[in-house]
C-alpha cells in the first residue's frame, strides 16, 4: 500500500512525541529533523518538505503548544492540518460541458505514466455515472497503443476512435469529434502520446491540439513513484499546456507518494483520481483529507466505511457486530467474513485502511491463497465444529486436515491465528463503541467487525 | 519499417553525431540539475563549514541521490577534506567526482553475456519502458551480426505482444510469441526451445510489468526464471532490471524486491533525456551493489547506449 513506510515513520515520530510531558524547542526541531528525513525519502520535493517543515516548526515552537497539557497531540494535530493543506482540501469533481457538444478530456504525460491505462478506467468510471463516453486514440508513436486502447475498450464496452498512426493527431481528434456528435457521444477523451516536457516539437502538438479541441478539462497522468523531478514535469505541462487536474496512478505500489504531496502544491493543481491497481475498475476519487490521515498512520476509516456501505448487507453486519461485542464469532461468521470481505476488495489495503492497523498488522502476510487455505479447513469442518471451535480435538484435526488438503500444522495454526484474531476484534469493537457514541450512533455500525 | 511515424526518423538521423555528444546532449538536463546544484553550492561558499555541507547534501538530495546515500557520500568528503586539508569548496568538486568515480565503476566481465550464448531476462514495474528497451537491444544485437530471438512473456498488458511483435518486424529478427492472458511460463518454455533448435546468440525475454509488492505476479517471475534454469542450463543468464529514471527512492525498493525473486545482473536506466537525474542509480550502487548497464537517453532506435562511468561522470561535470 502507498506511504505505508511513510505512515510507520511518521507513527514512530508521533510516538517519541507523545511520551513527553514538556516540550522543549529542541524536542520539536529534533522531530522535525525526523519529519524532513521521512517525507525526503518518501521523494515528497526538497522544496516542498523545507516549506513544510519550517511552517510546522514555527506553529509548533509557539506559546501554544508548548503550554498545552498535551504538547505532542498538539504537535501531531498541526502536522495533520498542514499535510491537509498540502494535498488540497475536498475533493475535487470533473466538470462537464453543459448543452452544446460533447465534454471533451484530453489525458496528457510522460511516457508510462498510465495514460492509456487511465482514459479507459476513466471512461468505465463514468460510464457507470450515465455518460456515454467515446475513446480516441491520438498516440500515433507507440506500437501498438492504438491496439492497447482498443483492448481496454472492447473489455469496458467503450468504442474506441482510431484512425491508424498514419494521420495526425490533430485530424484524429477532429474527426472524433464529429464521429462523436452523430453518435450522440456526450463525453470524449483522447489519449495522447507520452512526451517529454521538454521535447519542443511534441509539446507543440499538444497545445495545437488543445487549442482546436478545447477540451474541457486537460487531466495530467503522473507516476506516484515518480522522485524529485514530479514537480518539473508538472510544472512545465502546466505552463505550457495549461492542466486542470491531476490523476496520479500506480498507488497500488508500495511507494511513499512523495510526488502527491509536491506536485499539488507546486502546481496548486488538484489531484482528481488515484489508480489503485491493475483492474479496470481500480480508479477512485482523491481525497486530501483521507490521504493525509492514510499517510499519518491514523487510518481512512471514511472509505473504509464506503466500501463495506456498498458491498456489505446491513443487517447482517449489525447482528455481526453484536458477535464481536460478545466474543460469539465463530467459524462460521468467519467464512462469512471472508466472503464479505474478498468482496471489498484485497484485505492488505483494507487493513491499511484501519486506525493503527497498519502498524499492527505489519507482519502479517495475507495472500489470497492464504484465504482459499482457510477457506477450505472451515468447510471441512463439521456444523458443530463451525459453531464451537471448542470442541475441535486431535482426532478432529487430524480429519479437517485431510479433508481440506493441509497438514495438521497448518489446522492448528490457523486455529490460533482465530482465537487471536477474535481476541483483536473484541478490543477493536470496543474501541469503536467509544467512538460511536462520541461521533453520533451508527457511524461505525456498517463495518463488517 | 512499417508503421513508423515521420517524427521518429528525423530524429534518428538528427542524432548521428558521436556517442559522447549524444550522452552529453542527452544528459545536458542531468548536468544542469546536478551541477546546477552542486556548482551553485561550491561558488556560493568560501569556507567549507557544516552550512555548506548541508546545502551540497540538499543539491544531492535534489538530484535523487537520497538522503542514504546522500550523507554517506558527505561523509566521505567530509574525511578526504580533513586529510586531504583541503581549505577551498572548488577542490570538493573534484573529489565528489572521483567519489562517483569510485561508486560508478563496472566489473570487466559486466559485457560478456553479449558474447555468450545468453538469455536476457528484461524485468521491471509497469510503464519504465521494458518493451522499447527490447527492441532497441534486438537492433543493436541484429546489427552486429548476432542471431536473436524475442519472447513475447508479456501476456497481461493489452496488446504488449502486438508492440513486440512489432518491434520485431523492425529488427527484422524472430518472435515466439502466443495468446494474450496465456501461460508466461509457456512462452518462455517455447522460445527456449525455439532458441536453441535455431542456434541463437541471444533470447531476449519480455515479461509483464509488476509492481514489486504483487506477490503472486513475483513468483511469476520466479517460475519463468526457474524454467530458464532448467531447460537452458548452458545458456549464460543476465537478468536486467529496467528503472525509470524518473523514478525516485522508490526504484530501491524496486530493485531490493526483484532482486529476491531474479538473480539481477545489472540495471537499465531510461528515460535519461529528460529533467530527472539519475541520480537512484548512484544510491542503488551504493546500497545494493547492482551496476547499470545500459542508458536510454532518446527514443530513437539507437539511443540505447552502453553505460560508461566515466563519460557519464564527465559529461555530468563538463562545462
Amino acid at each position: 500500500m502507498a506511504f505505508e513506510s511513510l505512515s510507520d515513520k511518521f507513527q514512530n515520530i508521533f510516538n517519541n512525541l507523545k511520551k513527553k510531558g514538556k516540550l522543549s524547542e529542541a524536542d520539536v526541531k529534533a522531530a522535525m529533523r525526523e519529519v524532513k528525513m521521512a517525507l525526503l525519502e518518501a521523494d515528497v520535493n526538497f522544496k516542498v518538505v523545507k516549506d513544510f517543515v519550517n511552517t510546522v516548526k514555527e506553529r509548533a515552537i509557539g506559546d501554544e503548544v508548548m503550554e498545552s497539557l498535551t504538547p505532542g497531540q498538539h504537535v501531531i494535530k498541526i502536522v495533520n492540518e498542514e499535510m491537509v493543506t498540502l494535498m488540497g482540501s475536498g475533493e475535487s469533481e470533473l466538470t462537464f460541458t453543459t448543452g452544446g457538444g460533447p465534454t471533451i478530456y484530453m489525458m496528457v504525460g510522460l511516457q508510462g505514466a498510465g495514460k492509456t491505462t487511465t482514459s479507459a478506467k476513466l471512461a468505465g468510471l463514468l460510464k457507470k455515472k450515465g455518460k456515454k463516453p467515446l475513446l480516441v486514440a491520438c498516440d500515433i508513436y507507440r506500437p501498438a497503443a492504438i491496439k492497447q486502447l482498443q483492448v481496454v475498450g472492447e473489455q469496458l464496452g467503450i468504442p474506441v476512435f482510431s484512425m491508424g498512426n498514419q494521420n495526425k493527431p490533430i485530424d484524429i481528434a477532429k474527426a472524433a469529434l464529429e464521429h462523436g456528435n452523430k453518435n450522440n457521444h456526450d463525453l470524449i477523451l483522447l489519449d495522447t502520446a507520452g512526451r517529454l516536457h521538454i521535447d519542443e516539437a511534441m509539446m507543440d502538438e499538444l497545445i495545437e491540439l488543445k487549442d482546436v479541441m478545447k477540451p474541457k478539462e486537460t487531466l495530467l497522468v503522473v507516476d506516484a513513484m515518480t522522485g524529485q523531478d514530479a514537480v518539473h514535469v508538472a510544472e512545465l505541462f502546466n505552463e505550457k499546456i495549461g492542466v486542470d487536474g491531476v490523476i496520479l496512478t500506480k498507488l497500488d505500489g508500495d511507494t511513499r507518494g512523495g510526488a502527491a504531496l509536491s506536485v499539488k502544491a507546486v502546481t496548486q493543481k488538484p489531484i482528481k483520481f488515484a489508480g489503485m491497481g491493475e483492474k479496470l475498475s481500480d480508479l477512485e476519487v482523491f481525497y486530501p483529507e483521507r490521504m493525509a490521515s492514510r499517510i499519518l498512520g491514523m487510518g481512512d476509516v471514511l472509505t473504509l466505511i464506503e466500501k463495506a456501505q456498498s458491498n456489505i448487507d446491513e443487517k447482517k453486519a449489525s447482528e455481526m457486530e453484536r458477535k464481536f461485542r460478545k466474543a460469539e464469532f465463530n467459524f462460521e461468521d468467519f467464512l462469512e467474513q471472508m466472503q464479505q470481505l474478498k468482496s471489498m476488495g484485497s484485505l492488505s489495503d483494507l487493513m491499511a485502511m484501519i486506525p493503527g492497523m497498519s502498524a499492527q498488522m505489519k507482519n502479517v502476510q495475507i495472500d489470497d491463497k492464504e484465504m482459499a487455505k482457510m477457506e477450505a479447513m472451515i468447510l471441512s469442518m463439521t456444523v458443530e465444529e463451525r459453531n464451537d471451535p471448542n470442541v475441535i480435538n486431535i482426532s478432529r484435526k487430524n480429519r479437517i486436515a485431510a479433508g481440506s488438503g493441509n497438514k495438521i500444522q497448518d489446522v492448528n495454526r490457523f486455529i490460533k491465528q482465530f482465537e487471536q484474531s477474535k481476541k483483536m476484534m473484541k478490543q477493536m469493537s470496543g474501541m469503536m463503541g467509544k467512538k460511536g457514541r462520541r461521533g453520533g450512533k451508527g457511524m461505525f455500525g456498517n463495518l463488517p467487525f | 519499417m512499417i508503421g513508423i511515424p515521420e517524427r521518429k526518423v528525423i530524429m534518428s538521423e538528427n542524432k548521428k553525431r558521436g556517442f559522447f555528444g549524444k550522452l552529453v546532449e542527452g544528459l545536458t538536463k542531468t548536468r544542469d540539475n546536478i551541477l546546477g546544484g552542486v556548482d551553485q553550492v561550491l561558488s556560493g561558499f568560501s569556507n567549507i563549514d557544516e552550512d555548506f555541507y548541508e546545502e551540497l547534501e540538499e543539491a544531492l538530495i535534489m538530484a535523487d541521490f537520497g538522503i542514504h546515500t546522500a550523507l554517506r557520500i558527505i561523509s566521505d568528503i567530509k574525511i578526504k577534506v580533513k586529510e586531504q586539508h583541503i581549505k577551498d569548496p572548488m577542490e570538493v568538486k573534484q573529489l565528489l567526482k572521483e567519489e562517483l568515480m569510485e561508486i560508478m565503476c563496472l566489473s570487466d566481465d559486466a559485457y560478456s553475456f553479449e558474447e555468450k550464448k545468453s538469455v536476457i531476462l528484461i524485468i521491471g514495474v509497469n510503464g519504465v519502458g521494458k518493451t522499447t528497451t527490447i527492441g532497441k537491444l534486438a537492433m543493436r544485437y541484429k546489427a552486429q551480426g548476432k542471431k536473436v530471438v524475442l519472447a513475447a512473456a508479456d501476456t497481461f498488458r493489452a496488446a504488449a505482444i502486438e508492440q513486440l511483435t512489432e518491434w520485431s518486424n523492425r529488427a527484422n529478427v524472430d518472435i515466439i510469441a502466443g495468446q494474450a492472458n496465456s501461460d508466461p511460463g509457456a512462452i518462455v518454455y517455447d522460445a527456449v526451445f525455439a532458441a536453441k533448435a535455431r542456434k541463437a546468440d541471444l533470447l531476449i525475454c519480455d515479461t509483464a510489468g509488476r509492481l514489486h509488492n504483487k506477490k503472486n505476479l513475483m513468483d511469476e517471475l520466479g517460475k519463468i526464471n526457474k524454467i530458464i534454469d532448467r531447460e537452458f542450463p548452458e545458456a549464460h543468464k543476465e537478468v536486467l532490471l529496467v528503472l525509470d529514471s524518473t523514478t525516485g527512492q522508490n526504484a530501491l525498493q524496486q530493485a531490493k524486491q526483484f532482486k529476491e525473486v531474479a538473480n539481477i545482473t545489472g540495471i537499465i536506466l531510461t528515460k535519461l533525456d529528460g529533467t530527472a537525474k539519475g541520480g537512484i542509480a548512484i544510491a542503488i550502487q551504493t546500497e545494493l551493489n547492482l551496476s547499470v548497464k545500459f542508458i536510454g537517453v532518446g527514443e530513437g532506435i539507437d539511443d540505447l547506449q552502453d553505460f560508461d562511468p566515466e563519460e557519464f561522470i564527465e559529461a555530468l561535470f563538463k562545462q
